[in-house]
């Protein structure tokens, strides 16, 4: 046969041209390489570097100082609080929703997947108002705990119910295709060999979608740390009290301030970066971990 | 280990996908549950195993009620039909499982369960995969892997779901004569699913023959083969044919004429299964009669698509072997009469 077609082919004297049918011409995919690096370039690439340009204008000795500053420390710390209370809160919030959709049926299910994708739906504004609604002054709960000295409007709790809002669907969303595509098979063959529910869920589910709940961590976490309007709205700007990062930066920027602004936001950017880079490591294991390999 | 399975129900959203089913499995008895998708077979082996539970009924193990006893008290060795290993452990770890996560003074130590697994192995000839990963091994590999895993904790049966589904036809083949071969040496209660009729009627000492969520026929292989006990079993294993006929004085009358073959007992409308096999070419004016319209080889023997005219209806359309060395031309008229039958009142 091969030698069929090279016989045909010095017969007719054409170079034989073999295109997957599916793929573009040369002329096309390259011009649509381009569109998309050119467009990727002034949206994404330039801002970056722009932040981080705008951030050493005044040389490394400003930076450092801007970040520093007390109100950028407590800034800082504030926001690594209310990651490491919503991270984890989300975590298992989100596995136990995941759970629930991806392994059982039950009536309501289909309203649950759309209370998940709910805050992804909104206006992180909204989601703001909401607490704003539920805690504050004029509302019934907020009196009534104030009176117990609890203060959730423009204090830290306020603060992480917003992001633990917010970031919810992250981990829950990851976790519902794999979980469903994995099935209950493992599960089922875990018990019938007489293994106890949680050790099912320690030896068989946990590894089967550590890739996929790491993932999910890391995009919960990104959001987290970078969330600005809900958290705008619950937290009162009070400066080296309920200030985030996010916050910060724009009251900085705010103040004409804009090295310090930048440095503070380069942070955030870095922190982006970062997430970046440990989702293509994650994305590269996770291919061969899905598939079984050693890991 | 004796198991009965007594009245057992089972509804899924009130839909009845086991009604009223009672079997006794004998101890070291190789058993098939043998019938079409949808006919509960599966359900049938999840309640046994404890994977699912009876809506109303009882299964026994020995003169133990275990109908609500969970899984893992159950001691069933399940093989799931795609295995279901575990993708992130060695062979050695997916067969030790079953030891590993067993608590306190019943754990054996670790040299004990690597000892255990090197032995079962060796049992489903697989030593020297220890360290293999699951996505590492042949299909057949994984089925054996998956066997020794559910045999590791010494289970009282032994449950298998489509246990060759996913192979390939010689693998199954062989797989087929070795299951067969280390339930002969081991001596386990073994069940299996089975969609494959050659398959249950080859490996098991008895078939049940499911269907609509009910028992058909309980029997051998050459129980349910020549002596099938209703018309789905006719029609379900081997190849049949089967024709409305009257029985009036002894005689089996087809639109009105007798064909020639006289019957047992009873009177009125029927159906009459035959198979193809059972059938002889006859130069009589009482017989069945009809034309060609394909002829087909199948291994060692002929096989002729008959049509049988319908006045005005669709012909009747029944299959009859022919002699390899008489050529039957198309468009010819064959008459013929079965040698081997059953009426079932219709």
């Amino acid at each position: 046969m091969v030698e069929d077609i090279h016989m045909t082919n010095a017969i007719v004297g054409e170079p034989p041209e073999f295109r997957n049918p599916a793929s573009e011409s040369p002329a096309a995919k390259a011009a649509l390489i381009l569109a998309a690096l050119v467009f990727l370039t002034f949206f994404l690439f330039l801002p970056l570097v722009s932040v981080f340009v705008e951030a050493f204008r005044k040389g490394a000795g400003e930076y450092l100082a801007a970040l520093a500053e007390p109100d950028a420390v407590s800034a800082i710390k504030l926001t690594l609080l209310v990651a490491a209370i919503s991270v984890p809160l989300n975590l298992v919030f989100g596995l136990a929703a995941a759970w629930a959709i991806a392994k059982f049926e039950f009536k309501g299910k289909a309203f649950l997947i759309t209370l998940i994708d709910l805050p992804f739906s909104i206006s992180p504004v909204i989601s703001g108002l909401v607490y704003v609604l539920l805690f504050g002054s004029h509302s019934l709960l907020g009196p009534w705990l104030k009176s117990y000295g609890i203060e959730i409007l423009f204090a830290v709790p306020g603060i992480v119910l917003a992001t633990v809002f917010v970031t919810f669907p992250f981990v829950a969303r990851e976790l519902i295709p794999l979980m469903e595509d994995q099935g209950t098979g493992d599960e089922e063959a875990a018990l019938s060999l007489g293994a106890s529910g949680w050790q099912t869920f320690w030896y068989i589910t946990l590894p089967n979608i550590k890739w996929g709940l790491l993932y999910g961590v890391l995009l919960c976490n990104a959001r987290a740390m970078g969330e600005f309007g809900a958290v705008s709205v619950v937290s009162g700007h009070i400066r080296g009290l309920t200030n985030t990062m996010p916050l910060h930066v724009e009251i900085l920027y705010n103040e004409y301030n804009f090295v310090a602004a930048f440095a503070v936001a380069s942070l955030l950017a870095l922190l982006a970066l970062v997430t970046l880079a440990l989702k293509t490591v994650l994305e590269l294991r996770f291919g061969a971990g899905n598939t079984g390999g050693k890991h | 280990m004796e198991v009965s399975i007594k009245n057992i129900r089972k509804e899924f959203d009130r839909f009845a996908a086991l009604n009223d089913v009672s079997l006794n499995i004998a101890s070291g008895e190789l058993i098939a549950l043998l019938g079409p998708s949808g006919s509960g077979k599966t359900t049938l082996l999840r309640l046994i195993a404890g994977l699912d539970f009876p809506t109303a009924g009882k299964i026994y193990f020995g003169d133990e009620d275990a109908s609500h006893r969970s899984v893992q008290d159950r001691n069933v060795g399940f093989v799931f039909q795609h295995y279901a290993l575990f993708r992130h452990m060695t062979v050695a770890e997916n067969i030790g499982f079953g030891l590993k996560v067993r608590s306190g003074a019943s754990r054996p130590p670790k040299s004990e369960i690597r000892r255990r697994v090197s032995e079962l192995l060796e049992m489903v000839q697989l030593s020297g995969l220890e360290d293999r990963y699951p996505n590492q091994l042949s299909g057949g590999q994984r089925q054996r892997v998956a066997l020794a895993r559910a045999m590791a904790i010494e289970p009282r049966i032994l449950l298998l779901d489509e246990p060759f589904g996913a192979l390939d036809a010689k693998v199954r083949k062989e797989l087929r004569r070795w299951l067969r071969e280390f339930h002969d040496r081991t001596g386990h209660t073994t069940v299996f699913v089975t969609h494959d009729q050659e398959e249950a009627l080859e490996l098991a000492d008895r078939v049940v023959v499911m269907s609509g969520g009910k028992i058909e026929q309980v029997g051998s292989a050459d129980d349910v083969y020549d002596r099938p006990g209703s018309p789905f079993v006719f029609s379900f294993i081997g190849e049949s044919s089967h024709l409305p006929i009257t029985l009036r004085g002894g005689q089996i009358l087809f639109q009105g004429q007798s064909i020639g073959v006289v019957s047992e007992s009873g009177e009125g409308a029927g159906e009459l299964f035959f198979r193809p096999e059972d059938v002889q070419l006859v130069d009589a004016a009482d017989a069945l009669y009809g034309k060609v319209t394909a002829c087909r080889r199948l291994a060692g023997t002929r096989i002729a698509e008959i049509d049988i005219a319908n006045e005005g209806n669709a012909p009747y359309h029944v299959e009859i072997e022919v002699p390899l060395y008489e050529p039957v031309a198309l468009g010819s008229d064959l008459r013929f009469r079965p040698t081997r039958w059953k009426v079932f009142p219709g």
